[in-house]
């Protein structure tokens, strides 16, 4: 019992930890990424390579003053962030990093590298709270008393909407394939079959474009558009609250990237797996799911700065007679594809 | 424990339940309602009901919900254009509707245990799924066709606008 309890506990600090230690690393990698396609230096001067700036920039964002405007509504002013943060933080916990079956801790089983091997419904909890997402900006947008803010949190409520759609039709398609909500099955289906993205090419592509709507990045980052909108939804926060939306957003950004790698990827898995059993299976899966999680990390920057924004209408249109019908196109493909038993 | 935990739920559940309704500000009622049906969702999850609770918090929280803060937001009346006073049988026939929906709960309820470890109906996705397209297909299809109905109901009541 207590075994068990220390060993959730340690992965869950681990994970906690992950993730945060990544929205630093993930801030650092975006402001030299971009300095990188737009032919210039980026910070340099703090650290080698400037690998420290995360912290300074922590640390001025901490010291700044905390402004709040006279008014907003007070209650929903303070909550907004929290929501963005509590949901971005809680929804990495049923995502396999790593295998671990027949790893044992103290004599208590390892259970998959998993925060919550026992959640039957994996990925609905997932979903479920990652649509909550969307209250922290909404109430954000309407709580600070402002046109621009609320403008901000009007298109993005909008924009969540449209695309979680054509997201968890695509990912139903995984689902399908796969016969369970939970993620460790379609990571083990596929490493004994073959990775998603093969057979649900076109799923894979409406997922990832959708989970760059859901995460308001660039192309889609409308809620934001610093040139028509100020700042969109967070412009009346400032210091840690301000720091809380950037948090969440690149808390977000990892979670997703990770979504993509394990629903189409193969999660933690990578060929010639069978050769390797134990710990040394432990380490190279965890090393397999990191570096295609990096990869997928990598392709948020690079598109955030080489693609220019959407227009409102042409998001709107590209969500419902766009990414909808491919997604319904690649449901009813797995469909037919297992019936025919090509699957 | 999950007493406890059941108890802590329908408090917070039957106080935010009021707060939806006697609260004058739309934004606070649509967020407490979203308090409600999280409670829902999580009396379904003792239950033993994982999947209905986290379709539940999908469907109400995460889209019907949003929809009516976007609504409310978008509207965003002054405080001096909202009604002051509820229209005259308003109160009666919600007591009515309320004493109603009571009776008929707790004539269901009686006999059920509320907090069951072992439920008789297995809640997980598959056994749910087994029953939509077994025992329950026509009422299933039905919904979908009244789903639909309203559907082109909204997209005809639009297009009029126009």
């Amino acid at each position: 019992m207590w075994a068990s309890v220390v060993v959730t506990a340690t992965k869950l600090v681990v994970v906690a930890g992950s993730i945060l230690t990544g929205v630093a690393i993930m801030e650092w990698v975006e402001r030299r990424g971009a300095a990188f396609i737009q032919d210039r230096l980026g910070p340099n001067r703090v650290g080698p390579l400037g690998l420290f700036q995360p912290i300074v920039d922590a640390i001025k964002l901490l010291f700044k003053e905390d402004v709040t405007p006279t008014n907003v509504n007070k209650g929903l002013y303070y909550l907004a962030p929290m929501i963005s943060v509590f949901v971005a933080m809680v929804t990495f916990i049923v995502i396999p990093f790593g295998a671990g079956n027949d790893v044992t801790i103290f004599g208590a089983p390892l259970g998959g590298l998993i925060v919550a091997p026992d959640l039957g419904v994996g990925i609905l909890y997932l979903l479920a709270l990652s649509a909550l997402g969307v209250y922290g900006i909404v109430l954000a947008g309407w709580s600070s008393n402002n046109k621009y803010s609320l403008l901000g949190g009007l298109r993005s409520s909008a924009q969540l909407i449209s695309y979680e759609l054509s997201m968890t039709l695509a990912v139903l398609g995984v689902l399908l394939a796969t016969g369970s909500l939970r993620l460790d099955d379609v990571v083990s289906h596929q490493a004994a079959h073959v990775w998603n993205f093969i057979p649900q090419f076109v799923g894979f592509i409406v997922f990832t474009t959708a989970v760059f709507a859901e995460t308001n990045r660039l192309p889609f980052d409308l809620a934001e558009a610093e040139t028509e909108l100020v700042a969109g939804y967070h412009v009346e926060y400032s210091s840690m609250k301000f720091a809380a939306f950037l948090m969440s957003e690149y808390m977000n950004m990892i979670t997703a990237s990770a979504l993509i790698v394990t629903l189409f990827f193969g999660g933690w898995s990578f060929p010639g797996m069978g050769r390797f059993s134990g710990w040394p299976l432990l380490i190279a899966s965890v090393v397999a799911f990191v570096a295609k999680l990096a990869f997928f990390l990598w392709l948020f920057v690079w598109v955030r700065w080489s693609l220019p924004r959407f227009r409102y209408d042409q998001l709107m249109r590209l969500g419902w007679k766009g990414l909808l019908p491919l997604a319904t196109l690649n449901l009813v493909w797995v469909g037919v594809a297992m019936a025919m038993r090509w699957l | 424990m999950a007493a406890a935990v059941f108890l802590v739920v329908v408090v917070v559940g039957i106080v935010s339940a009021v707060v939806a309704m006697s609260h004058r500000s739309p934004v606070v009622n649509v967020l407490s309602l979203v308090v409600t049906l999280f409670c829902v969702a999580a009396s379904y999850a003792l239950l033993g009901a994982e999947f209905l609770a986290a379709a539940q918090i999908l469907i109400y929280a995460g889209a019907i919900l949003v929809l009516f803060l976007f609504v409310v937001m978008l509207l965003n009346a002054p405080e001096e254009q909202r009604p002051k006073e509820p229209r005259p049988f308003q109160r009666a026939v919600g007591l009515l509707l309320a004493l109603l929906a009571g009776v008929g709960g707790v004539a269901v309820l009686i006999g059920i245990e509320v907090v069951a470890p072992a439920a008789r109906v297995s809640g997980d996705a598959r056994a749910i799924g087994r029953l939509l397209v077994g025992p329950y297909i026509f009422a299933f299809e039905f919904i979908s066709v009244v789903l639909l109905a309203a559907l082109v109901g909204a997209l005809v009541l639009v297009k009029r606008k126009h």
